[in-house]
């Protein structure tokens, strides 16, 4: 039995202004003028398995569809089509077992602001029926962190801070899937890799968890991701071989005028794909003959100074962006 | 049962942390029946009045004595000419100017007729209208004095009297309309509020996805303003027996009754908007607006519902605060059995039932 199995998962929001959908398994629109009909190239909506005890990665940018696949999973909206089990239960009928079972974490802080972090923990304990005492061996490592901290206010907490708590409570009840959604987003880089930590010693535990990031840097610290785009999934598969199945060469590329420079690289007709990544832009080049000095020569042929150029190994972001090009 | 108590202990944290908005709450109600009691008043107490009075009349000073000696007029100022009436009114040194006319006294007992001038300011036209016609009435008693009395004839005094209401006290009027509006502020106003706030704070979707009963979550945030209704409910009537000095003149018990129907028809109708909104800003203009204006004008707080066209006459039905006001005054003012608001009772209970019908149905299990 998976964890969680969801089969042709579908919820659309058509914006009227923009003519474009919104939301999860949106259907491809092929004309330009918004016309609603589904394409018949791709089948609408999303599948995908998580197993139990695995962690499960929703990659993708803001509005991709995240926090839509999540609140469907998690029972707080209605598919338009397809159907979803966690656990074995159906996520419709069932909705009350499931949420017996799960722990939530949306992607906003949703915990009492005016509630000190031990009364926002206990409240939580309580509705979940349980008591902070029986559970306490799961949330200890997270809690010990925001314990001298306990008798101050949710709202008066750091980001990394309000992150803990929030876990905390989504961890009180002993749920056997967790669903976090961006549990990272807005938060620092140590305490993010702090938090990721958390996540490998609840998978110790045997908790299954689907979590959703905008950061690609996080996808290989998945056991498995699904990279989502426009509401549906490109690629769902472990991150090295997502990366392994990035085919071209891929340079980074720097020089002294770097605007001109990606235009440039996007006008030369070896490259598949170029795109700025922080310093460097990163271009894939598809032709294997094509040679590092050939490149050299046609830049400096556009008048491209101190140019460097350097062979590196894809990263999620790479791959993300050349399926997204698809 | 431990759900519910440790949900409820967490709405009475919420509201005890926000001291401004508790603070309000529970100074609301003091505040609009002093308000209403003293400042805001169309009683006549302590206008000030000026006369015009010939020099040792005796008979007009008697009545004026008479006029100072009531609890409505002061006499501030003795004037001696006409022409200084307009700078009276113009300092607002007296509201009322009485003007005695020469030989007062002597025109009284020898012709039988004599003429007093009784000048307002009449900015407030109210006002001007209520003093006037309190200070004709104790003119008109003295003449029945002096006729029965004295033996000196005057002209027939004609009797006015105010059921219920002899001293046309306002208090009488207001406090079942300040009733009817502080409840329903707080509870529907404050209860649709505090619901919606957990939506538009995003811990509704943590809430929903939990064990957590649907009804336990709307008992539990009805149950901080169930309370705070009836603290409400006992300041108002303590103010307005001790200060005010309006008697429960009918069943202390129907009083309660009908209040706890009334309030938890309110809680109902925040339930109902609650679930029909998601800000808390629009939860606050659906109560505010649809609510408050009803209840102020439809209720027959400020306006006889009598004097009303038949179309508003008819949307007034639909306002629960003119059955609960209209049963206030008949057990409250005119200490009337319980029999005599049966009507009212049945209304409010049919409402009642309807409104938690409804928003039950409404409820969403889900975000959408």
């Amino acid at each position: 039995m998976y964890a969680i199995e969801a089969n042709k998962v579908s919820k659309n929001y058509f914006s009227e202004k923009s003519g474009k959908f919104a939301g999860l398994g949106n259907p491809i629109v092929r004309n330009n003028t918004g016309s609603k009909s589904l394409s018949d190239d791709k089948a609408a909506g999303v599948s995908f398995e998580v197993h139990e005890g695995e962690i499960f990665g929703i990659i993708g940018p803001d509005g991709a569809g995240k926090t839509t696949l999540f609140r469907i999973l998690t029972t707080l909206l209605l598919a338009d089509s397809g159907n979803a089990t966690v656990n074995g239960f159906d996520i419709v009928k069932d909705y009350r077992a499931i949420r017996k079972c799960i722990g939530y974490m949306p992607g906003r802080f949703s915990l009492y602001q005016d509630l000190t972090v031990e009364e926002n923990l206990n409240f939580f304990a309580t509705v979940f029926n349980t008591t902070v005492a029986e559970n306490y061996d799961l949330i200890k490592d997270i809690y010990q962190q925001i314990e001298p901290f306990k008798k101050r206010r949710a709202g008066k907490l750091s980001g990394g801070m309000k992150q803990k708590l929030a876990l905390s409570c989504a961890l009180i009840h002993k749920p056997t899937v967790l669903f976090l959604d961006e549990p990272t987003t807005g938060v620092d880089p140590v305490s993010r890799k702090e938090f990721w930590g958390i996540l490998k010693n609840l998978k110790k535990q045997g908790i299954t968890i689907l979590v959703s990031t905008p950061y690609m840097d996080e996808a290989s610290l998945c056991d498995r991701i699904a990279l989502i785009q426009n509401g549906n999934f490109l690629k769902i598969d472990t991150p090295p071989n997502i990366i392994n199945q990035y085919e071209k060469k891929l340079w980074a590329v720097q020089s002294q005028n770097m605007s001109q420079l990606l235009k440039d690289l996007r006008n030369n007709a070896q490259t598949m794909n170029c795109f700025a990544f922080g310093d460097a832009h990163h271009i894939g080049i598809s032709n294997s003959q094509y040679k590092e000095n050939e490149l050299r020569s046609y830049l400096e042929a556009r008048n491209h100074k101190s140019i460097e150029i350097r062979i590196i190994a894809p990263s999620v972001e790479d791959c993300f962006m050349e399926l997204s090009q698809k | 049962m431990k759900q519910l108590y440790s949900f409820i202990k967490k709405e009475f944290y919420h509201i005890l942390r926000d001291k401004t908005t508790i603070l309000i709450l529970l100074l609301m109600p003091i505040i609009q029946i002093i308000l209403f009691g003293f400042a805001l008043t169309t009683e006549v107490r302590n206008t000030n009045v000026a006369i015009l009075i010939p020099a040792n009349d005796v008979l007009a000073n008697e009545l004026a004595a008479r006029i100072d000696a009531s609890s409505y007029f002061n006499i501030v100022e003795q004037i001696h000419t006409k022409s200084d009436i307009q700078a009276v009114f113009r300092d607002a040194r007296a509201k009322l100017v009485i003007v005695f006319e020469n030989d007062f006294s002597k025109n009284l007992m020898q012709l039988g007729v004599s003429h007093i001038q009784l000048i307002a300011d009449a900015t407030d036209p109210n006002a001007a209208t209520s003093f006037s016609f309190y200070a004709s009435n104790i003119i008109q008693n003295y003449q029945h004095d002096l006729a029965h009395q004295a033996f000196i004839p005057g002209t027939i005094t004609p009797e006015v009297k105010m059921l219920y209401n002899p001293q046309m006290k306002g208090a009488f009027n207001f406090v079942p309309g300040v009733l009817g509006m502080i409840l329903i502020l707080i509870c529907a106003m404050m209860t649709s509020i505090a619901i919606v706030r957990e939506k538009e704070m995003g811990t509704m979707e943590v809430l929903l996805v939990s064990p957590m009963k649907p009804l336990y979550t709307i008992l539990s945030k009805i149950a901080p303003y169930f309370v705070l209704s009836c603290v409400n409910f006992t300041t108002i009537i303590l103010l307005s027996v001790f200060v005010l000095k309006v008697p429960i003149a009918g069943s202390f018990a129907s009083l309660v009754f009908v209040s706890l129907l009334y309030i938890f028809v309110a809680l109902a109708l925040g339930l109902l908007i609650s679930t029909l909104t998601t800000t808390q800003v629009s939860a606050m203009l659906i109560s505010g607006m649809g609510l408050m204006i009803p209840v102020m004008l439809l209720s027959g707080m400020i306006f006889p519902i009598e004097n009303m066209p038949l179309p508003l006459q008819l949307l007034s039905t639909i306002v629960p605060a003119r059955w609960y006001i209209a049963a206030v005054k008949s057990v409250m003012i005119q200490g009337l059995g319980f029999s005599s608001i049966l009507r009212e009772v049945l209304i409010l209970s049919l409402m009642a039932t309807v409104l938690v019908a409804v928003s039950m149905k409404k409820f969403k299990v889900r975000l959408e």
